[in-house]
């Protein structure tokens, strides 16, 4: 079977007056990773709160698995992870798994996967006196129990520290590994191009770029350092081969872009030299996903 | 580090293995909340045995514990399929625990009728501790019993869907809040443990339309008047349940 995980064409959701989501279109691959990535209030959440069959869409087209969202059939076959909250808070973190476990025909063991998350010990402990990490674990423990297809994430590290986002990493890459598929929020870009296979960047309800972590950074390497603000480039551009690029930004952090190699360094320094300014941190390296993330969406706060 | 099979392996489990399941978590969190125990098991009680032994009403001539008897089991259903699990389901719509419990097999119906199951379970356990505290202070009941829990089976439904309409359109606070002031003055003005002929003749045909009046008036006339099957409180709690479960089900928000 070919059919795409998830695949979205023109999806609008509108609150009220607000548009959340603005025609989005994407496609997520079965068996691969897929990283939504947005600034807060991209509509990330709603788009996979009606991909999870929790909202109606007010137009365009999901299916998920090849079914529209709403079809009971998916339940088994998806798992989900919602941002927050979702379980009683008086009840005990392995009483919730036990009790999720026992809608699915298959389920892994509830107690092999709590001491796979590090859970083991905090059995009787009622899911309100967990911490905020705890938590998030349990829920990500709930949403693969039932061995699915697919499994939704919302935004599964958020408030982990690094061991349980390390932890949450490694078996997001080995549910990869034995087929499952993913579709997961974040806004940690060390996270999409760590786990992802294909990210989709997405800003204002629509997406803006998407590819692999590679294609979006692109192979281009950029020259970056540091020196006092306000430094005239014009006279480096004239000094720089036909096509580089040079800007300053933000304030007193300067990046060349073009044919990075010894003769573009040598260059920089002897503008730096004649500007009599110290580059510091000067280094040579790739575009990271972070930039192309600022690059498209814009670096006010929301 | 274990070893866990992640391969995709989907499937629901069996419909009635779910409910109960499900059921069983509600039993054990009713069970385990003091507030919810206080209402539904310890209130009851005290309620006969205080009124049974002290002569504080007149309930005109007659056994006290024969006619507090059917009254508080009427308010222990009331305690748990109303109060209780209004409260319950309002906090469980919250904290998104429907909404989560939507993400899995277990269908709406299939929730529901966990529930159902639950509020019977626990009613069950109030029965067999009222009864029992009941004929140790001298009850002598008599009577049909099929028609006993068929009036209890009536007066769950009708209670909640009252109690589920509540808990699917207000928030979790006011929930908590009506769903207490309501137990209250049902309390006092069902019939439970002042009869209702002590009321203004005007207001009695109106309180005889309460669910609670119907349900504790309904017990009484079986278990302590021997009659064989009350219609009219039957016909009450009927009513009572069809149009509360109907709007319930047209306003229930999940989230």
């Amino acid at each position: 079977m070919d059919l795409p995980a998830v695949e979205i064409i023109g999806l609008v959701k509108r609150y009220g007056g607000t548009t959340a989501v603005d025609g989005l279109s994407l496609r997520a691959e079965r068996g691969a990773v897929t990283a939504v990535l947005g600034p807060n209030g991209a509509g990330k959440t709603s788009t996979i709160e009606i991909c999870e069959g929790f909202r109606k869409a007010d137009a365009g087209t999901v299916r998920v698995l090849g079914e529209p969202p709403a079809d009971p059939a998916l339940r088994p076959r998806v798992g989900v992870m919602l941002q927050s909250g979702g379980v009683p808070p008086a009840t005990r973190c392995a009483e919730w798994l036990r009790l999720v476990s026992r809608f699915y025909a298959r389920p892994l063991d509830s107690g092999a996967l709590l001491l796979r998350l590090g859970l083991a010990e905090h059995g009787r402990t009622p899911y309100r006196r967990l911490s905020g990490g705890q938590q998030q674990r349990l829920s990500l423990a709930a949403a693969v129990i039932g061995r699915p297809e697919l499994v939704f994430l919302d935004e599964p590290t958020a408030g982990l520290d690094p061991q349980a986002r390390h932890a949450c990493w490694e078996l997001v890459g080995e549910l990869r590994g034995a087929g499952v598929s993913v579709v997961l929020t974040t806004h940690h870009m060390d996270e999409a191009e760590r786990l992802a296979d294909h990210v989709v960047i997405i800003d204002r309800g629509k997406v803006v770029a998407e590819g692999s972590p590679a294609t979006l950074t692109g192979a281009e390497r950029q020259l970056r350092f540091r020196a006092r603000p306000g430094l005239t480039l014009e006279e480096l551009l004239n000094a720089l081969p036909a096509g580089s690029a040079a800007k300053e930004s933000p304030a007193g952090h300067y990046i060349i872009e073009g044919l990075v190699g010894p003769e573009l360094l040598a260059t920089v320094t002897a503008w730096c030299a004649s500007e009599g300014v110290t580059a510091d941190d000067l280094r040579i390296e790739r575009r990271t996903l972070e930039d192309v993330f600022l690059e498209l969406t814009g670096r006010e706060l929301r | 580090m274990t070893a866990l099979d992640l391969t995709p392996a989907p499937g629901a489990a069996p419909f009635p293995r779910m409910v109960l399941a499900q059921a069983g978590a509600e039993v054990r969190a009713t069970l385990r909340n003091g507030e919810q125990l206080l209402l539904t098991m310890i209130i009851p009680v005290l309620l006969l045995a205080g009124f049974s032994l002290a002569p504080l009403v007149d309930i005109g001539g007659g056994s006290r514990v024969a006619f507090l008897t059917p009254g508080v089991l009427a308010l222990a259903v009331m305690s748990t399929a109303f109060t209780g699990q209004a409260i319950a389901t309002g906090f469980e719509r919250r904290y998104g625990v429907l909404k989560r419990l939507g993400a899995t097999p277990l269908s709406r119906a299939g929730l529901l009728l966990g529930k159902t199951a639950a509020v019977i379970a626990v009613e069950l356990i109030q029965v067999v501790v009222i009864v029992a505290v009941a004929l140790a202070l001298g009850w002598r009941p008599h009577g049909s019993f099929p028609a006993a829990a068929l009036l209890i089976l009536a007066g769950t439904a009708a209670f909640s869907g009252l109690g589920l309409l509540m808990a699917g359109t207000l928030r979790a606070e006011a929930t908590l809040a009506a769903a207490n002031l309501v137990y209250l003055v049902l309390l006092g003005a069902g019939g439970v443990i002042f009869p209702l002929s002590k009321f203004p003749a005007g207001v009695r045909p109106v309180l005889e339309l309460l669910p609670i009046s119907a349900l504790a008036g309904g017990l009484r006339a079986v278990l302590a008047g021997g009659a064989v099957l009350p219609l009219g409180a039957l016909a009450v709690l009927t009513g009572w349940a069809v149009v509360s479960l109907a709007l319930a089900s047209r306003t229930f928000r999940w989230e």
